[in-house]
């Protein structure tokens, strides 16, 4: 037992260092995020031409064969780049669909000349690559689309509504899940394409998340039309396409929650007072730091576990949805417990009460969001209990029926 | 990065989890409850034969010259199958005692015949919880006097080392002067005792201060409970989930509900919670890394929780049945409340916990 890198995980890791150090822009504050005081279409351009230097070094796509474009790495050393990256002021969330979705479902299904069409100018950032599966009637439950493409000649069109769409404002390209046969059970209807989201038809609005945000949006697809060569798998075999791409995550180690909240708690502890004195002091709000520290803590050597067995060539099993699990959870009971610190200051904007409070501030309004994306509390709960502990799935009354029945 | 156990482990686990399978049973384990034995001396024989029990005594002192990986990897077993042996007692706490704050001359005195199953020992290192008062007792350099009100596995000990102010000191326990009153016990198959001690030779381990032993030893005990715990808690789990497939109701086996798939599913993130936080315990105490004494709290903490939740719902899961004697549930709600209050209540802990993260942010 031991935490050390083995000796090939440490040259890699000091190669990584090495490259970081020399191109990118090391992180002030857990908080700092990139391009901040930029415009949008500046602050994209900016990360376009990180993630094209990033590409350039192999770095871009690990784990990818060379000839795709990738460094042929190892999943451990992805993981190491990752954590190396972490120190940086790095893009969040701009190619992370793109190099973990839809690119891996267009080298495994799409032909040979889509690969070189597509495969290159998305690990370097010059296309963006979105995914289009949850739909207003099909949240949890994506085998309920209503997307309808229909045949007509060499040709699909394409009608209907995806939400929850990350990115889509930004992005050229997607992989869109739709109904092509509504006679036939939910999940044996579907087919999966390449979407050109700059197409005529393609309507793209953003959703103002209750955080003031706006990550993800609408899409609504009226009369797109799709040449046939752009489907990915056969007609009416969208959901293993589906499955494919979704398999991809189970090599991330998921369940990011930052490490240092605990320490973020103490410090606003140690200047609230309570009833005269440091917060500090007081046992109900040590025991609320120690929990801090029992859960994130937990989630982060839960990863290690995972870690482990990538570092041992196996795969992390499906226990590891209990980080995403626990790791969202706490989020909210720490930023909540945080605010509740100053009493009825605690609703004060951070604008207005400090930048000390604009971090857990912005955990509380964002954990919600958290709980929900990639799976509701609820959803891997049934996960754990089906997957790991082997207890019965759901009584579902919708499987033999024509999805058409359903839907009415 | 390798946070796991080595396979030369895991095969020492093995066989210790296969002996004690077949003789830690469930007829076993109430043979102590009902009072028909003190202890399981069969299991207890087995342990130290297999050299499980003396795992991270070295080899000099008759010990197995293994590790405390090993150790804890025996003490997950041993709480799985409720071992009704006093192996916290004169392993956990005693031995360790002596290894960490005896001389040379007083490790050889007593290790080798702990090692060897010729001695239980026990220990009292000082609680800072207590309904009847601290214990009363006076050193004078030569003899103990006084009473200790509360002692875990009193009556079965050969060997007591007490703290007495900031001194550790060591007295046999089998000569004249010394009275013990069984007490009964909330958790049968782990009892107490009340000792009084008259004019009984002892002499101080020779470190000092002693209270820092005592410390790095209660450290270290919350590590391997923790790890007795674990396995106390993966096995309701195990028991209750078997039961959620058998039993029906409403037409459907019990697990297939929602409400109890849900209340399994928290059962096993807090289980795994406690197993993370005792691996990395593990990792503290077997490289003596300065973040033992958070690691060790984390680990109490999640680990008490995790055995005591798994418990309480255990007997939920099972419905009315699980209130029946006849059942086990019962052994594994009273034995995961003997392991949390064992080195002092969670609380005590959890305030450690935060002493430490606070001095760490400092």
């Amino acid at each position: 037992m031991d935490f050390r890198d083995t000796p090939e995980e440490a040259e890699f890791r000091a190669q990584v260092r090495a490259w970081l150090a020399a191109n990118g822009q090391k992180r002030n504050s857990a908080d700092e995020t990139f391009g901040e005081g930029l415009d949008d279409a500046a602050k994209l351009a900016a990360a376009k031409a990180w993630q094209a230097k990033k590409a350039k070094a192999g770095y871009a796509a690990i784990t990818w064969p060379k000839e795709a474009g990738g460094l042929g790495g190892t999943p451990m050393q992805h993981v190491i780049y990752q954590q190396e990256e972490a120190a940086y002021v790095v893009p969040g969330m701009i190619f992370e669909v793109s190099i973990g979705m839809g690119l891996p479902t267009v080298m495994m299904w799409a032909a040979p000349e889509l690969k070189a069409r597509f495969l290159r100018p998305g690990i370097s950032g010059q296309e963006i690559w979105c995914q289009l599966f949850s739909e207003p009637a099909a949240g949890s439950d994506t085998g309920g689309i209503r997307t309808r493409a229909e045949k007509q000649g060499e040709e699909w069109v394409i009608s209907g509504q995806k939400v929850w769409t990350s990115g889509a404002h930004f992005c050229d390209y997607g992989i869109l899940l739709t109904r092509t046969d509504w006679d036939k059970p939910k999940q044996e209807g579907l087919t999966m394409f390449i979407v050109d989201m700059k197409a005529p038809g393609v309507e793209i609005r953003p959703i103002h998340q209750m955080s003031g945000d706006s990550e993800f949006n609408e899409v609504f697809f009226t009369d797109v039309r799709i040449a046939d060569k752009y489907r990915l798998g056969e007609v009416n075999g969208g959901w293993k396409v589906m499955l494919s791409t979704l398999m991809q995550e189970r090599l991330s180690v998921g369940g990011n929650l930052p490490t240092d909240l605990h320490r973020h708690l103490i410090a606003l502890a140690r200047k609230c007072q309570w009833d005269g004195h440091p917060a500090l002091e007081d046992a109900r709000v040590r025991d609320r730091i120690a929990d801090a520290y029992l859960q994130q803590q937990g989630v982060g050597l839960i990863i290690s576990r995972g870690l482990t067995a990538l570092s041992r060539g196996k795969t992390p099993g499906p226990e590891m949805a209990i980080t995403k699990l626990v790791a969202a959870k706490a989020m909210q009971d720490i930023s909540a417990f945080a605010l509740e610190l100053a009493g009825p200051e605690g609703m004060v904007g951070f604008e207005a009460l400090g930048n000390d409070w604009r971090y857990m501030q912005r955990l509380w309004l964002g954990s919600p969001g958290a709980r929900v994306a990639g799976g509701t509390d609820e959803v891997l709960r049934n996960v754990v209990a089906e997957r790991v502990l082997g207890l019965p799935g759901e009584i579902r009354t919708d499987r033999k029926v024509p999805f058409r029945e359903l839907a009415g | 990065m390798n946070f796991d156990f080595s396979d030369d482990q895991r095969l020492l686990q093995e066989a210790v989890c296969k002996m004690l399978a077949e003789t830690s049973t469930s007829v076993e384990v109430r043979h102590v409850l009902e009072g028909r034995k003190p202890y399981s001396d069969g299991v207890w024989h087995n342990l130290i034969g297999m050299g499980a029990a003396a795992a991270a005594i070295p080899e000099a002192y008759d010990g197995a010259g293994l590790g405390y990986l090993e150790l804890c990897l025996v003490a997950e077993e041993a709480g799985r199958y409720l071992a009704a042996v006093p192996l916290s007692s004169t392993f956990y706490l005693a031995a360790e005692a002596i290894l960490h704050g005896g001389s040379e001359a007083q490790k050889q005195r007593w290790l080798p015949a702990i090692a060897r199953g010729e001695l239980i020992a026990t220990a009292a290192l000082g609680s800072r919880e207590t309904y009847l008062g601290q214990p009363a007792l006076v050193f004078d350099g030569k003899t103990l006097n006084g009473t200790l009100p509360v002692l875990a596995d009193g009556a079965l000990a050969g060997l007591l080392v007490v703290r007495v102010g900031d001194d550790l000191v060591v007295a046999e326990l089998k000569g004249a002067g010394v009275t013990c009153e069984a007490l009964p016990s909330l958790d049968p198959t782990r009892p107490y005792a009340r000792l009084g001690l008259s004019a009984v030779p002892a002499e101080k381990l020779a470190a000092a201060p002693g209270a820092v032993v005592a410390q790095r030893v209660l450290d270290g005990a919350a590590v391997l409970l923790a790890f007795e715990q674990v396995g106390g808690a993966a096995r309701i789990l195990d028991i209750s989930r078997e039961y959620s497939l058998e039993r029906k109701a409403f037409g459907r086996q019990i697990g297939s509900f929602q409400a109890l798939k849900h209340k399994m599913a928290d059962i096993y993130t807090r289980n795994e919670l406690a197993r993370v936080h005792a691996y990395y315990g593990a990792w503290a105490l077997s490289s003596d890394a300065p973040e033992l004494a958070r690691a060790a709290a984390a680990a109490r903490v999640a680990a008490t929780t995790a055995f005591n939740f798994a418990a309480e719902e255990g007997i939920e899961i099972h419905g009315g049945i699980g209130f029946t004697w006849e059942m086990d549930c019962h052994l594994y709600y009273r034995r995961a409340r003997h392991l949390g209050q064992l080195l002092g209540s969670e609380h005590q802990w959890r305030a450690r916990l935060a002493a430490e993260l606070i001095k760490e942010a400092a």
